[in-house]
């Protein structure tokens, strides 16, 4: 059994003093032991980011991999092995903005993992410039005027894509944050976090302050999150309040799941050796 | 007369199936013991335009299609226009009269034997919208040519279902019908079965060689978004997905293709991905990620002529230096461009076990020519390249005392690939350039170890390949002219080498294989026995005769280039090779 040690790593963690993504790690490394994971069965996938560095931070199988294309490279490794616990991590320009397209389709592909997204409205390794999540008006050195576009909602469009498992959380309710990610890992398909994640640095309005004044927690009223109606009006919720838990959760068979002619066999396992193409080779005559 | 040496077109709109008409005919041929060599050309629409299918037939030997036409079954009258031409004297046009008429002016010649077969009407009364005019004209063909019937019968009942072919059936012997009683005494084209060389021969393209090769080698994981010419490839690699217990995925675009295969290579399995130049743009960046976290991979590029979208459906060689210097920053790669359809299967072979040998990723050459044309051929001999997974530790647990360590430095740079889910070990890798564990580093001197560590295998590769066949040699060492070229024009330079060796001029050709690790010592040597030495190749700037120069320091002394999108036909090219005398 894993323990919170086995998880660390000698790397000197940079991320500054305060940063939310302190937060996703011990999240996620309590998540990882509380479901009683090997850290052989465990990919972690990371994009380019701040965030990106937590494969450095976390003892387990991982690949750090490109800007925005954290899905593609994580939907290769989990539809090869059904064995893997596959999660993939990503920054909100990384996945929302360089990775939009590939966001939409791993939700609609449905492959089962799990995507934790570190939202923190702000390009944060850049120092400081603004994202799809940026607020519109948000002033940064890339939009000294203020971001002229509005924001995406990536809640609401998991939900229109399809999307199986769709949750927010915050890193400032690390215990109902942590919750959520034993969920969307437990949960088969594509599961999907948006962790508001204040950035110290670079993003001077949406800070620790400004969400532990909005959030509230789903779970504390009366919602039905199998409503698909109700959890896209819900994902449309924002200002004085703005929801966190799970909004949506269906059951659907994952991509893999439809391949019934491997079933859950892991493709390493199958023979390289001696494949015979004699029937192909015979039907070309 | 004209016996077993015809090259037959097959012309009209496209939607048609006028490539399908073609095949059936090939095959029919191939099955009759000939030597068949089929092409096509269309434009990037769907219905409406022109397209054409050519098939070359022969009793001996033959490695492209001709310069010119002996029968052409036109579905329209625009293709006679266009082709007319090509066809030699007393060539043969079959068309329907009662379609659109042709006038002696309209041909500008008069040496045409005209057959007119009222296609349409046959087809009318069969009353059936699955039958096509081609067929009933391939009965006609086949009956100008007195060629067994069975053959091609039985190539439709393979390839149909019964309905469809007992259809087809009764079409093709209304038409074949027809012509006996119209043109019977007429045969200056003629096929005749040849025994010798039936067994064992099949009929394929440069797509299906490679998704045979790749199959072989038990890839097991294939993604690849669509784009022409590698279409076919993800239609061939799909269609066996389950028989193979493959996963073959569309992806949506080719920059998730060549990240899942990045992923379902780290978690173990050959894969593979496929495109043309442009889908090749978006996979630089993923081609460079391949390089640094020494992952490996195979990517078929079927080239058509750019830049950008340029001519879709037709055939380049302007990728070259493109695919050596892909992506940014330095790492070691192998670009193999085959240059026919049976290079294609055992290069592919090759590919995926120096994909693994080096970890690193292997680029297959190829373009719309040699992926879309059909050649017949001696069935593969499927043990000649085993499989080499290199140092993969699969299937063994890790029980060394030493803690794994996906980069570990090795004498050789290649270091032990374990996969995720192995007991003992952690595998991490890193796009960011990375200690021996995988963890992120921006250390001077461990990034300076970290770099000679992938150069050294590529050195331990340019050793390993000088085992391989890298170039071929088609003549003899010494010559008045030596041909140089890669990939898809060695066809019809060994076409146009047959047509030149009448003449007193002997002619040697070095087909170059691998281009990047360059093989500059055999193609070095041949240069300094060359008299007089010329490139051919399908590009503007003759990107192979300024590799030569960059790795042999030595000129070429001619370039015979064409970028029309059309590939040299044989009586082009020798005349441009007499013409450099």
């Amino acid at each position: 059994m894993v323990t919170l040690e086995d998880l660390n790593t000698p790397i000197k963690n940079t991320w500054c003093p305060g940063c939310g993504n302190f937060g996703i790690l011990t999240a996620v490394k309590r998540a990882l032991i509380r479901l009683s994971l090997e850290r052989n069965q465990v990919v972690l996938v990371s994009g380019i980011g701040c965030h990106g560095k937590i494969v450095n931070h976390i003892n387990i199988n991982g690949f750090h991999g490109i800007h925005g294309r954290v899905l593609p490279l994580a939907n290769g490794i989990k539809l090869v092995n059904p064995n893997l616990t596959v999660v993939g991590f990503a920054g909100d320009a990384d996945q929302y903005d360089e990775g939009w397209g590939y966001f939409t389709h791993a939700i609609r592909r449905n492959v089962d993992m799990t995507l934790i997204v570190h939202d923190n409205m702000v390009l944060g390794l850049t120092t400081g410039q603004t994202t799809a999540t940026s607020r519109k008006g948000f002033k940064t050195k890339s939009t000294p005027f203020g971001a002229i576009s509005p924001a995406l909602n990536p809640v609401a469009h998991a939900i229109v894509s399809n999307g199986t498992f769709v949750a927010r959380g915050y890193v400032g309710e690390i215990t109902h944050l942590t919750r959520l990610m034993v969920e969307a890992i437990k949960h088969k398909g594509f599961s999907f976090i948006d962790v508001f994640q204040p950035c110290v640095s670079f993003n001077k309005i949406n800070t620790y302050e400004w969400f532990n004044q909005r959030v509230y927690k789903l779970e504390e009223e009366e919602y039905d999150y199998t409503n698909r109606q109700k959890a896209l009006e819900k994902s449309m919720e924002w200002g004085d309040r703005i929801p966190i838990g799970i909004i949506y959760k269906e059951d659907r068979l994952s991509y893999r799941d439809n391949l019934s002619h491997i079933m859950d066999v892991s493709l390493t396992q199958l023979p390289t050796e001696d494949i015979d193409i004699s029937s192909i080779l015979k039907s070309m005559m | 007369m004209n016996i077993n040496k015809i090259s037959l077109m097959i012309g009209g709109e496209a939607g048609a199936g006028i490539s399908r008409s073609g095949f059936l005919f090939a095959k029919a041929c191939l099955r009759g013991g000939l030597q068949v060599f089929g092409t096509n050309d269309y434009q990037s629409l769907i219905r409406g335009g022109h397209n054409f299918y050519i098939v070359r037939v022969d009793s001996e030997e033959i490695f492209s299609q001709s310069e010119s036409i002996d029968l052409l079954l036109a579905l329209n009258k625009e293709t006679i226009l266009i082709h007319k031409d090509e066809l030699v004297p007393k060539g043969g046009i079959i068309y329907d009269g009662e379609d659109f008429t042709v006038s002696d002016e309209e041909l500008g010649r008069e040496d045409i034997n005209l057959y007119s077969v009222p296609l349409r009407q046959i087809v009318n009364k069969l009353k059936d919208k699955l039958i096509v005019r081609n067929t009933v004209g391939l009965g006609a063909i086949m009956s100008l040519m007195a060629f067994n019937l069975d053959h091609l019968i039985g190539v439709i009942k393979d390839t149909f279902n019964s309905k469809v072919a007992d259809l087809n059936v009764k079409a093709l012997k209304m038409g074949w019908n027809f012509a006996q009683k119209h043109f019977a005494e007429d045969h200056k084209y003629q096929l005749s079965e040849q025994k010798i060389v039936k067994k064992h021969r099949v009929f394929l393209n440069g797509n299906e060689a490679i998704g045979l090769g790749a199959l072989r080698a038990g890839c097991k994981f294939y993604v690849a978004y669509p784009m022409t010419p590698a279409t076919g490839l993800l239609h061939f690699m799909a269609s066996l997905e389950r028989e193979y217990g493959m996963i073959v995925v569309h992806a949506e675009s080719e920059i998730s293709a060549i990240n899942m295969v990045a992923g379902a290579s780290f978690a173990g399995v050959r894969a593979m991905t496929a495109t043309s130049g442009g889908g090749f743009c978006l996979m630089s960046e993923g081609l460079g990620m391949l390089g640094m976290t020494e992952t490996p991979a195979v990517i078929m590029l079927a080239q058509r002529p750019g830049p950008s979208t340029g001519l879709p459906t037709y055939s380049g060689q302007g990728d070259l230096r493109f695919v050596i210097h892909a992506s940014h920053g330095e790492f070691p790669r192998v670009v193999i461009a085959p240059g026919d359809v049976e290079e294609c299967f055992y290069k592919t072979l090759e590919a995926f076990n120096l994909a693994e040998k080096y970890q690193i990723p292997v680029i297959i050459l190829t373009d719309k020519y040699l992926v879309e044309s059909y050649e017949g051929l001696k069935v593969f001999d499927v043990d000649r390249i085993g499989i080499d997974r290199g140092r993969y530790l699969r299937g063994k647990d890790y029980e060394s005392e030493e803690e794994y360590q996906r980069h570990k430095f090795t004498r050789d740079g290649i270091s032990p690939r374990a996969i995720p889910g192995m007991k003992g070990v952690i595998v991490r890798t890193n796009s960011n350039e990375h200690d021996e564990n995988g963890y992120t580093t921006d250390n001077p001197e461990l990034t300076i170890k970290m770099v000679n560590k992938r150069f050294r295998k590529r050195e331990t590769l340019v050793k390993d390949l000088e085992n391989y066949e890298t170039v071929r040699l088609y003549g003899s060492m010494r010559a008045d002219i030596t041909l140089f070229g890669w990939g898809t024009t060695k066809r019809p330079i060994r076409e146009a080498m047959k047509r030149l060796s009448g003449e007193d001029l002997k002619i040697n050709f070095l087909q170059i294989v691998y281009l990047d690790p360059f093989p500059t010592d055999k193609v070095r040597k041949m240069l300094q026995l060359a008299q007089k030495s010329i490139v051919v190749e399908e590009n503007k700037t003759s990107q192979l005769s300024s590799l030569i120069r960059e790795h042999t320091l030595m000129t070429i002394d001619h370039e015979i280039l064409k970028y029309n999108g059309r590939p040299f036909n044989p009586l082009e090219l020798s005349n441009r090779i007499k013409e450099v005398l």
